[in-house]
């Protein structure tokens, strides 16, 4: 043993760990070019958000501090916008998990045309969000859509409806857009992941006398978790910024009813020309993304299970 | 390890410099530089982009031509246009003019951002361009529109307002001779149309958070005798008949008459759901009559007729004629552009009397020469549409309100167009909603 150490003076790496430092070296280049473009625009985005900074050529800039966090802080439409945003999210991240699971879980069960039916998830998440926005906007359109036509036809409604003009009805037809979208998405990651599964855990739980909904619930779900973390953490990020859906389906009308926090941005920035105030917001909206992915992993991630 | 890492380091650090380098490019003109370098035509084609609406005025076909008749005439430079829908087209100014060189060489520029724009430094002035004969030949409203302390910063372009147009065929079904001439005969000859199921809802406005709700409101305001600013430069609108003028829009949407859709139409789904014959009246720009000409958009051909602005009752008691909304739009030259001198040849040759003369069926000339003795006999004859759009524009446009013209106007618009869906949908009384953005307009102006 002593001969061994002398000529192997470096511990040897757990396999754990060798498979960490391939695993980074695998991400360095994506990693290195991604920090590489973005790193400076997101310090000098920081940086910016500490001034006062009215769109302009030769900007003078006001240094005012934490002065457009504080301001933003107290804005009542600031928090209206986040708990519409919160709303937007819970809600159609739920949806897209719980619909999302079904389907995995009825790929997964190979019935009858099952590949076809994995192949055709694809199709709505494929459609480039402004095309899949422009597409619900008619389907909502007052005059010639066919959520209308479907409702008239069925003897549901007895006129058409303007739909996107009903402050309470909008926000729930732009996240029934969003769903439609992004559920494929949360699918197949669950699909993926069913199939790796065990089937002998299934199986044995089985032949102990468990039934479909307790294998499902003890079994399936735990050994789940880690995909549905991933799943969540995604989707949640990208709806808490959502934005090009809501830009195009109802430019956050009416009356701001379906205004997000990242729409909120976008009018400071670009339709105000209040630079420092868009910088600070982006910043706000990290910290609460940070917040949620780090609820999450306390939640959800339980690495003695992998 | 602590190798790979510092070369990794090394890696990232020197993506990041060559990313955040400047671009190599021509020199661009200077920022607030007071005319349009005289260079000589470079002798390798230039390429200048235009940003434009892909509504009211010209179509694209019908600009795209004019940009090839262009470049036929000046083989050295080719014009690219952009259009989009103009609710987009400030927002995107603005992201352009972050790149060097900006992504647009020249630019629609609504009446309403010239105090925005001309504040930011981004459009280059070329008053020493401006000749004698273009001074005289425009009409001077349309120089407002891109004058600010006697500097000019652009072209004119078009010069339009809203007008009231209305479907003759159902008008003359509901038993009505002639179009109403006050809002509340307006009422009138709606309920008569729906009560006879001639339509559903009779009237179709544009009143989604957008400026177009805003452009109708100040049609209404001004009909009642009311103004968006007092003496002091205060906000007026949310005063006894800015109110009365929100109540009645409410009140038109609650009686069914006006359509629900209104309150998330654009002047698009306006001219769509006339001409689809869906309704008897509608407020828009000049482009829905041609437009209600062609059989392949409409199917109401023929049937479209104009009348004078109504104004409220009590706006007529007070002599007020007619009130609409100045939507003149010109082109600006970006004041960082490397190609203002070709940008310029483009954008006189845009808005040149031959060219506009040519197209006139969709956009009438902005130079008032034409429509005066022999021209205007001219003009007429230039397109079919002509003999009626003519008289209209004569008829209409002196009675075109201005939306103030201020720096902070595109922020206190929206919250006023924010304070417009709020009453309309019934999420506050219109009182409430109007002082609301009163509010916000002061805080404003105070920065």
């Amino acid at each position: 043993m002593t001969t061994i150490a002398t000529s192997h003076p470096k511990q040897r790496l757990s396999l754990r760990k060798q498979d960490a430092r391939f695993a980074w070296l695998l991400l360095a280049p994506s990693i290195l070019i991604i920090l590489g473009v973005t790193l400076w625009p997101i310090i000098s985005t920081f940086i910016l958000s500490f001034f006062n900074a009215q769109t302009g050529l030769n900007q003078v800039r006001t240094f005012v501090g934490f002065g457009n966090y504080i301001e933003m802080l107290k804005d009542q439409t600031f928090w209206d916008t986040i708990g519409r945003t919160l709303y937007f999210t819970v809600v159609s991240v739920g949806l897209e998990l719980i619909l999302g699971l079904a389907i995995a879980q009825l790929v997964h069960s190979h019935p009858w045309g099952w590949k076809f039916l994995r192949f055709s998830l694809i199709i709505p998440w494929a459609v480039p969000t402004i095309v899949n926005g422009a597409m619900w906007r008619w389907i909502y359109s007052a005059d010639f859509g066919a959520l209308n036509g479907l409702l008239m036809q069925l003897g549901l409604i007895k006129h058409y409806i303007a739909w996107l003009t009903l402050p309470n009805m909008a926000m729930p037809l732009v996240i029934l857009a969003d769903v439609w979208h992004m559920m494929p998405f949360v699918a197949l990651i669950l699909q993926a992941a069913l199939a790796t599964l065990p089937e002998e855990l299934d199986e044995a739980a089985a032949v102990d006398g468990a039934n479909a909904w307790q294998r499902f619930w003890k079994i399936r779900i735990p050994l789940l978790r880690p995909a549905i973390l991933v799943a969540l953490i995604a989707r949640t990020v990208d709806a808490f910024r959502v934005f090009d859906i809501v830009y195009i389906i109802t430019n956050g009308g009416p009356a701001s009813k379906t205004m997000t926090i990242t729409y909120l941005t976008y009018l400071n920035t670009f339709s105000y020309g209040k630079q420092g105030m868009g910088a600070a917001l982006s910043f706000l909206i990290s910290f609460f993304v940070l917040i949620m992915a780090f609820v999450y992993i306390r939640v959800l991630y339980r690495p003695e299970e992998n | 390890m602590r190798t790979l890492y510092k070369i990794a380091l090394l890696v990232m650090i020197a993506i990041m410099v060559v990313s955040c380098g400047p671009k190599p490019t021509t020199q661009p003109t200077q920022p607030g530089a007071t005319s349009v370098p005289a260079t000589e035509p470079a002798a390798t084609p230039v390429t200048i982009h235009v940003l434009t609406m892909d509504q009211a005025g010209l179509s694209p076909a019908e600009i795209d031509q004019i940009a090839r008749d262009f470049e036929a005439l000046n083989p050295e430079i080719k014009v690219v246009m952009e259009y989009v829908g103009y609710d987009y087209v400030h927002d995107k100014i603005v992201t352009g003019m972050a790149a060097t060189p900006p992504a647009y060489d020249a630019a629609m520029i609504d009446l309403i951002w010239t105090d925005e724009f001309v504040k930011a430094g981004y459009l280059l002035d070329v008053t020493d361009q401006i000749t004698p004969e273009m001074t005289a030949g425009i009409f001077p409203a349309a120089w407002n529109a891109i004058t600010r302390d006697n500097k000019v910063y652009g072209l004119p372009w078009l010069m339009d307002t809203k007008y009231f147009m209305y479907n003759t065929d159902i008008l003359q079904q509901a038993g009505f001779t002639d179009p109403p001439k006050t809002w509340e005969e307006l009422v009138v000859q709606a309920t008569a149309i729906k009560a006879q199921g001639l339509v559903e809802y009779p009237i179709i406005w544009s009143w989604p958070q957008q400026e177009g709700a805003v452009c109708d409101f100040t049609i209404l305001l001004y009909g009642n005798g009311g103004t968006f600013l007092d003496a002091n430069g205060g906000p007026a609108f949310n005063n006894e008949k800015g109110v009365q003028a929100l109540t009645w829009m409410k009140q038109t949407l609650d009686d069914g008459l006006s359509n629900p859709s209104s309150v998330a139409s654009n002047e698009m789904a306006v001219e769509a759901s006339f001409l689809a014959g869906q309704a008897a009246f509608a407020v828009n720009w000049l482009f829905q009559y041609s437009d209600s000409l062609d059989a392949a958009k409409s199917q109401i051909v023929g049937k479209a007729g104009f009348a004078p602005m109504p104004v409220f009752a009590a706006g007529a008691a007070a002599g007020i004629q007619s009130a609409s909304v100045d939507g003149s739009s010109p082109f600006g030259i970006m004041a960082t552009t490397p190609y203002a001198d070709q940008t310029w040849r483009f954008l006189a040759y845009l808005s040149s009397n031959d060219v506009q003369m040519q197209y006139s069926a969709k956009m009438l000339p902005v130079w008032q020469a034409d429509f005066e003795g022999d021209n205007l006999a001219l003009l007429e004859a230039a397109a079919p549409t002509n003999p009626v759009t003519v008289p209209a524009f004569l008829g209409q446009f002196p009675y075109a309100n201005q939306r103030p013209t201020v720096s902070y106007y595109n922020e206190a618009s929206m919250a006023l167009q924010l304070a417009l869906q709020e009453a309309l949908t019934g999420v506050k009384t219109p009182q409430e909603a109007l002082d609301a953005a009163a509010a916000k307009w002061v805080e404003l102006a105070a920065q």
